[in-house]
């Protein structure tokens, strides 16, 4: 295909996938619209972290810490203080770009598996620090939502709240988050701070020698990750209507945005956003839909009708995935494609 | 003095456990470069056969020989079967392996003993001592004495067999390794094989005893605690995993005692251990370092 056909193609499918997500609230129930919202939130904060990840080469498992600190900031303020949720963000969003910038100093003396290591202590953290500073009624560090904080402001146009289901508003706002912090992944990748982020990645010294600041490259890749992880964990607290952390769940959803990323692949622009749906529906079709599906007699449709034996499934078929496609969903379409311009941007 | 005291005995307890996995971690990153997430997991279901066993009314220290050789074998055939086909691919490939080995081990464990806590029996008499009102507990002294076994066996077989040299010699080059007629396979899975036996001597005694403490979630602090031993030391060092185990024990039982404010957030301690070590030698404190050719 030539370049023009490509971006013809590339443009009809972004419209179509564009006004789908658009329409997606209306001709959805709560279930799946929320589901979607929870794809698009893990999709931003995958694109986060592919910016760090997969352009720059620092692997984190410890975004959850990000997402969590956005979620906290958000729920303290709406919930304490009556914020709108809008409002919030432009909190949460300095805050953690503030925090990521705090991280990402250290993080330059730590490469590659040791700064995994360093960050997934994050991860394993940030739950006590909630549990010491975070305190609700009731002594716990669940902070939740009255349902009045979740309805639409007065300035929300009617044709978008006609249905007035406080689940389409959150799904937009999600959805909106999303088409910003997109836009404005696309331009940093493509801008000269883009192609420093991979000149980094690839050699770091070559880098250096070719006039890159890398430590200022480094930091910033790390904060802007931070600003992706913290809007998707203010945006989650309107569609799960609560903001809490432990330690299982916060390992948990920094290992679901390095999987998106991995699963997605690395080093594309769209990679983390299918990713963000795959971990999300994947997870889904294993534990709410496969069960219903398979009879359980017998010692096979036990074990998989058995709701522990999901996360199993699911790490059995990430293995498996990594075997096949190890450059991830989009990566492995673009290798069938044979698109010859990408290629810089895709590691080998 | 004798609180300070006793408190410096129960963290070298505790050090001598993270120490344990620490090696563990340690032999499986020598031999095949990769941080294993999935360790603690793979301690985890040693340590419920190890239930299993005296469950089906085996001696205790049977039971943990059992596991430890079925661990022995399971670990091979990990670094066989799942380990081996992504050898050469880039660390984050493999952090996602390790972590979906994290996943399954984890709820396939769940799933086959059930999701209750189990009680270990004790392995040996649960006794006391109080020499000049410092207590010192059994458990104290067979985690510190099993820990030394573990590292004279480890040096015996590493440092004075053809094995272990053959395993060295794998470590730090596989491909002259293999020109010199090494089977390079076999060793890798050697190495993994001996890492998941030690893990599941670790988990056995890591649980404590006295009341129904084996669950599903056991081993994930210890193996965060682990970690920042093994980070501590320097990963390619076992030397460093026993002294970064030990110092995080000690460091992790003596703040809990004098510093309140950090109490419930005990973990800060050994972070900012890690991350102090890592700022000023980023190979840990016995850890080799590595030249970096332009």
């Amino acid at each position: 295909m030539s370049r023009t056909q490509r971006t013809i193609v590339g443009l009809v499918c972004s419209v179509v996938v564009v006004a789908f997500l658009a329409a997606l609230p209306h001709h959805y129930g709560r279930t799946n619209t929320v589901l979607w919202a929870q794809a698009l939130y893990i999709g931003v904060a995958a694109m986060g972290l592919n910016l760090l990840t997969g352009y720059n080469g620092q692997v984190s498992i410890g975004h959850g810490a990000f997402f969590g600190l956005g979620a906290y900031t958000t729920a303290l303020l709406m919930q304490q203080h009556g914020w709108q949720f809008i409002p919030t963000l432009l909190v949460a969003a300095p805050m953690c770009f503030a925090v990521g910038v705090a991280v990402g100093f250290p993080a330059l003396r730590v490469k590659g598996l040791y700064l995994a290591l360093v960050t997934l202590g994050l991860a394993v953290l940030f739950p006590d620090l909630t549990k010491h500073y975070v305190h609700v009624t009731g002594g716990t560090n669940l902070v939740s939502l009255d349902t009045q904080r979740l309805t639409p402001p007065a300035w929300v146009p009617t044709s978008v709240s006609a249905i007035g289901r406080d689940d389409q508003w959150a799904y937009y706002v999600t959805f909106g988050c999303t088409l910003l912090l997109f836009a404005g992944l696309v331009a940093l990748v493509r801008s000269r701070f883009g192609r420093a982020l991979v000149a980094v990645r690839d050699h770091e010294a070559a880098a250096q020698t070719a006039g890159i600041n890398v430590a200022f490259v480094k930091v910033l890749a790390f904060a802007l990750s931070a600003l992706y992880a913290g809007v998707a964990g203010s945006c989650s607290v309107l569609i799960l209507t609560q903001a809490s952390a432990d330690k299982v769940q916060t390992f948990q959803i920094s290992i679901e945005f390095l999987v998106a990323v991995v699963i997605g692949g690395t080093a594309t622009v769209l990679g983390p956003l299918v990713g963000g749906a795959l971990v999300v529906f994947v997870q889904h079709a294993i534990s709410a839909t496969l069960p219903k599906h398979v009879s359980s007699t017998g010692t096979v449709g036990r074990v998989i009708a058995n709701p522990a034996s999901s996360p199993a499934i699911f790490g059995i078929l990430l293995i498996l995935f990594v075997f096949v496609l190890p450059d991830g969903l989009v990566g492995g379409v673009r290798r069938l494609w044979g698109s010859g311009r990408q290629r810089l941007l895709t590691r080998h | 003095m004798s609180l300070f005291l006793t408190q410096l005995m129960n963290g070298i307890g505790n050090g001598a456990v993270y120490a344990s996995l620490a090696l563990a971690l340690v032999l499986i990153f020598r031999t095949t470069g990769i941080l294993n997430f999935a360790q603690g997991e793979m301690a985890l279901y040693s340590t419920y056969l190890v239930w299993f066993f005296t469950d089906r009314n085996f001696p205790v220290w049977i039971a943990i020989l059992l596991a430890m050789a079925i661990s022995f074998v399971g670990g091979a055939l990990i670094e066989r079967v799942v380990i081996r086909p992504v050898e050469k691919a880039s660390p984050l490939v493999l952090v996602i392996v390790t972590i979906g080995m994290f996943l399954a081990i984890n709820s396939i464990t769940q799933v086959q003993f059930g999701s209750d806590a189990k009680q270990l029996p004790r392995a040996y008499p649960g006794k006391t001592w109080l020499p000049g009102n410092v207590q010192i507990s059994a458990d104290t002294l067979v985690l510190v004495g099993v820990l030394v076994l573990e590292c004279v066996v480890l040096y015996l077989i590493l440092q004075r067999t053809k094995l272990g040299l053959a395993v060295r010699a794998v470590a730090s080059n596989p491909e002259s390794s293999s020109l010199l007629g090494i089977p390079v396979g076999t060793m890798l899975m050697l190495g993994w094989a001996f890492a998941a036996a030690l893990g599941a001597l670790a988990g056995a005694l890591a649980v404590p005893a006295s009341q129904p403490a084996l669950s599903a979630a056991s081993m994930q602090s210890i193996l965060v605690f682990s970690f920042a031993a093994a980070a501590l030391g320097g990963f390619d060092s076992t030397l460093g995993a026993v002294v970064g185990g030990l110092i995080v024990g000690v460091t992790q039982s003596l703040t809990t005692q004098y510093i309140h404010a950090l109490s419930d957030i005990v973990l800060v301690v050994p972070l900012g251990l890690i991350l102090l070590v890592l700022l000023i030698r980023p190979s840990g404190l016995f850890g080799s370092r590595r030249v970096e050719r332009v």
